[in-house]
């Protein structure tokens, strides 16, 4: 079928359009103008430099995670624990700065250490859901939600406990590194330009471990079928492993990035959400790195582009989610149609 | 009951699986369903018991034409089946079990489930604990508690598919005697095998089946020479053997036993020597297909040892053995043999050796458009492989093999196929062997095996014959073996040689 390209892409754009509909009459039924709405969602994440150095800087983890995601869904698995990767990275990378900001070491050599602890956090994070996985047989979506809720305890012990600010611990989280230790940002702005390097790369690096190696096309056999993948001669789990420990790496990343060119600091929720909305854009592109990149910067803009609505409209910010939500269950609903529609045809012909 | 069967027809594809079958079974009568695989006894079963529906065709139940939508609907109208592999649920309880088919009800009543259940066990002498867990039962155990449900459910027809696997011979004998009983009650036996000892003993009149027609019945005294001529058909006698003198052995077994859940194979000793091709024939479920994947280092033997080319890879995996030249080719071609989803040429590269770290695309369609051409592939490199056909996807699969190989293990190499691609497929392999492979295949068509195997194993029930040379025997042995008869014969030939 020559034209199914077009048809996946039209029923796409037709899901895309479904979800504003639906999202315009949730607007409807709170007493809100879902055109200003949405037009002051576009003002807020496109309408100056700064807001859309915002969106650029929620686009690095988000974009993080994504590629990490693909190739744990290249290998057929769904790694719902990129949570609790992020949240290692981020206290890993926090950690290893408190270890190493009395030392001599030059800060920027600091930095890249701790960002390194932080993949290396997210990593292992993610390998101890892989060994579940392999050696004790817990699907990877069990045991990746317990340690989600594991890592959360870690970091909120951390705040309030070992790695308390001086006197008073809250929510606000761990005492903010010096100046230093510090991402460099763009002049005037939010953004770090060497995180967007990192997010760039990730997504470049992704493609091409996909689409042009040896690692990645095995991958891709582990995971649409495991037993014919072994029979071929491939080492089925030691990919397995190493999908976990690559996403891992990425999610660890992403939080790594959170802590050194946004918070300065470990945060309670410090992942943001980002590891679940890395999953959905997983589904939404359908696993094609392409188009993670853009997809993820539409995320990123939706989701800055809501922080003004409480003020201009009093909405939640959660408008965004809604919207995401949304989105992803009408690309979902088209695609499952459009495979049953598909099929039938093909059985009766 | 009495069971009316008339012109009954179902086609799948092109295999015409019945063939205006017609069978009239009265009420009391432990009737034999005979035939080899394929030959069309599931398929009568299930349109029988309403798995599936006939194209055309009357099924009467007392004389009465019903149509039986459903497996549900046939159990109402009383007929229940017992299937090869229990269709229980291991992580529940046996009283569980017992009550899930029941209609009805939105509360359980287990107490008058456990008399019922605990009644009726006791009239067949079965002794099950209604509280254990059902995967803590024996294979004969969970056929038991199948009979009582279906029994309980109202069943008045009673089919029962290769029953007597896996159980032993002491249950084998419960059984008999319960389904002795059940027929005197006037309920109605069907009773599906291969196993000629087991029809001898117990059925009042036998039909075989042979490629989807009904081909004779036969009432005691049964002559078993006579139904194994029936089973497969005429024998047809092939020239052209490929011959080769044996070279040095390539594996050796030593007393290797092999197990499941169902099956025990048992000291089994031999030695495939260079060239060599020896067909593992039985019926489905046999052993074969285990003996087989043991011989691969997928399963692990639970005794003996196992030695390729003289070093022992008794508890290696399949990977040790890929690396010394052996390569397995399973029957289920789109589940464990190729990637559904991928390409040929995507199946080039996971098949071949890595070289560097990126792929060299270019390369590996050039690759796979050379497969296509030397194995006649109908297809293009960038076919995804379950766009192919079967005979397609068995060339796909050969033309993967690496060089140089010691040993190949295939499961039904051309099961499905084609007479162009069986021919094609038994040229590849056979120049494989003038290369100095040796081959293991199993195949369920004895022409086949005859024709193409140096020795021959048998297998029956985990039983493995010794090797028999493919020169001196014939389809009327292997089929009189494959049915469980004429063993003592071999086994005590082969004890004298040892002795």
């Amino acid at each position: 079928m020559p034209d199914s390209r077009w048809n996946i892409l039209l029923l796409r754009l037709g899901a895309l359009l479904l979800a504003l509909i639906f999202t315009f009459l949730i607007l409807l039924a709170v007493g809100a103008q879902p055109f200003s709405v949405f037009g002051d969602i576009v003002g807020g994440a496109l309408g100056s430099s700064s807001r859309f150095s915002n969106v650029l800087s929620a686009w690095v983890p988000l974009v993080l995670v994504s590629a990490g995601l693909l190739i744990t869904f290249s290998a057929g698995l769904w790694n719902i624990g990129i949570e609790g990767q992020i949240m290692l990275g981020a206290i890993f990378t926090t950690g290893a700065i408190r270890l190493l900001q009395e030392t001599a070491l030059p800060p920027a050599l600091v930095l890249a250490l701790a960002i390194i602890a932080g993949m290396l956090g997210g990593a292992l994070w993610a390998s101890l859901a892989g060994v579940m996985k392999t050696f004790g047989g817990v699907n990877e979506i069990f045991g990746g939600l317990g340690l989600n809720f594991v890592s959360t305890s870690i970091s909120l012990w951390l705040i309030f406990g070992p790695w308390k600010r001086p006197g008073v611990a809250s929510m606000s989280g761990t005492e903010p590194f010096d100046e230093a230790f510090r991402l460099a940002t763009f002049q005037g702005l939010r953004l770090s330009p060497w995180a967007l390097l990192l997010g760039i790369a990730a997504v470049i690096l992704v493609y091409f471990l996909l689409r042009g190696t040896y690692f990645g096309l095995r991958l891709k056999a582990v995971g649409k079928n495991p037993r014919a993948s072994y029979i071929l001669g491939i080492p089925t789990w030691q990919h397995m492993m190493l999908a976990f420990f690559l996403c891992g790496a990425l999610g660890g990343l992403a939080g790594a990035v959170q802590v050194t060119a946004v918070y300065h600091r470990l945060i309670p929720a410090i992942s943001s959400g980002y590891g679940y909305m890395g999953l959905m854009i997983g589904m939404l592109v359908n696993f094609h790195p392409v188009w993670a990149a853009p997809v993820a910067l539409f995320f990123a803009a939706l989701n800055i582009g809501s922080i003004q609505l409480p003020i201009l409209h009093k909405l939640d910010s959660s408008l965004a989610g809604v919207l995401q939500g949304v989105l992803v269950l009408f690309v979902l609903l088209a695609e499952g149609i459009r495979q049953k529609y598909f099929n039938r045809k093909a059985a009766s012909s | 009951m009495n069971v009316e069967l008339q012109n009954i027809h179902k086609t799948f594809g092109s295999v015409h699986a019945n063939d205006n079958i017609n069978l009239s079974i009265p009420a009391g009568m432990i009737q034999g369903i005979l035939g080899e695989n394929g030959a069309g006894k599931s398929t009568l079963m299930k349109v029988l018991s309403g798995f599936i529906q006939a194209d055309s065709g009357t099924i009467f139940l007392d004389g009465k034409p019903v149509i039986i939508h459903s497996p549900a609907d046939a159990i109402k109208q009383g007929v229940g089946m017992l299937h090869q592999d229990p269709l229980d649920f291991p992580p529940l309880k046996v009283i569980d079990n017992f009550i899930l088919g029941q209609p009805g009800g939105l509360f359980l009543d287990h107490a008058t489930a456990i008399s019922d259940f605990k009644r009726l066990a006791d009239q067949f002498g079965f002794h099950i604990n209604p509280n254990a867990y059902t995967d803590s039962l024996t294979v004969g155990e969970r056929q038991q508690l199948e009979i009582l449900r279906l029994l309980w459910l109202g069943a008045r027809v009673l089919i029962l598919d290769e029953p007597t696997t896996g159980i032993s011979a002491l249950q084998k004998e419960k059984l008999f005697a319960t389904l002795k009983i059940l027929a005197k009650e006037g309920k109605t036996i069907i009773f599906v095998s291969h196993k000629l000892e087991d029809v001898e003993v117990l059925c009042d009149r036998v039909a075989v089946l042979q490629q989807g027609k009904l081909v004779g019945e036969m009432s005691p005294p049964f002559n078993a020479e006579k139904l194994v001529e029936m089973m497969f058909g005429k024998v047809i006698t092939f020239g052209g053997r490929a011959s080769f003198d044996p070279g040095e052995s390539v594996l050796r077994l030593e007393n290797i036993s092999v197990e499941d859940y169902r099956l025990k194979i048992q000291r089994v000793s031999l030695n495939l020597r260079q060239c060599e091709v020896i067909g593992l024939a039985g019926m489905e479920g046999s052993g074969q297909s285990l003996f087989l994947q043991a011989c691969a280092g997928l399963v692990r033997p639970t005794g003996g040892h196992l030695y390729l080319k003289g070093a022992d890879l008794t508890t290696h995996t399949y990977h040790d053995f890929k690396k010394n030249g052996v390569v397995y080719l399973p029957a289920a071609r789109l589940e464990e043999g190729l990637v559904p989803g991928m390409t040929l040429t995507e199946h080039v590269i996971l098949a071949g050796e890595q070289r560097g770290m990126f792929i060299n695309r270019a390369a590996a369609t050039q690759k796979s458009q050379e497969n296509i051409k030397s194995f006649n592939i109908k297809g293009r490199p960038e076919s995804s492989v379950e766009s192919l056909s079967g005979g397609n996807q068995q060339r796909a699969l050969l033309s993967l093999m690496n060089d140089p190989l010691d040993l190949i293990l295939v499961e039904h190499p051309t099961r499905g196929l084609d007479i162009e691609s069986v021919m094609y497929i038994w040229s590849k392999l056979k120049e494989r062997c003038r290369q100095g492979t040796s081959i293991f295949f199993i195949s369920s068509d004895l022409d086949e095996i005859l024709q193409y195997s140096d020795r021959i194993l048998v297998f029956f029930s985990g039983q493995v014959s010794p090797p028999i040379d493919a020169a001196t025997t014939s389809v009327e042995q292997l089929g009189q073996l494959i049915g469980g008869k004429g063993w003592e014969k071999i086994t005590n030939t082969t004890e004298a040689a040892n002795a």
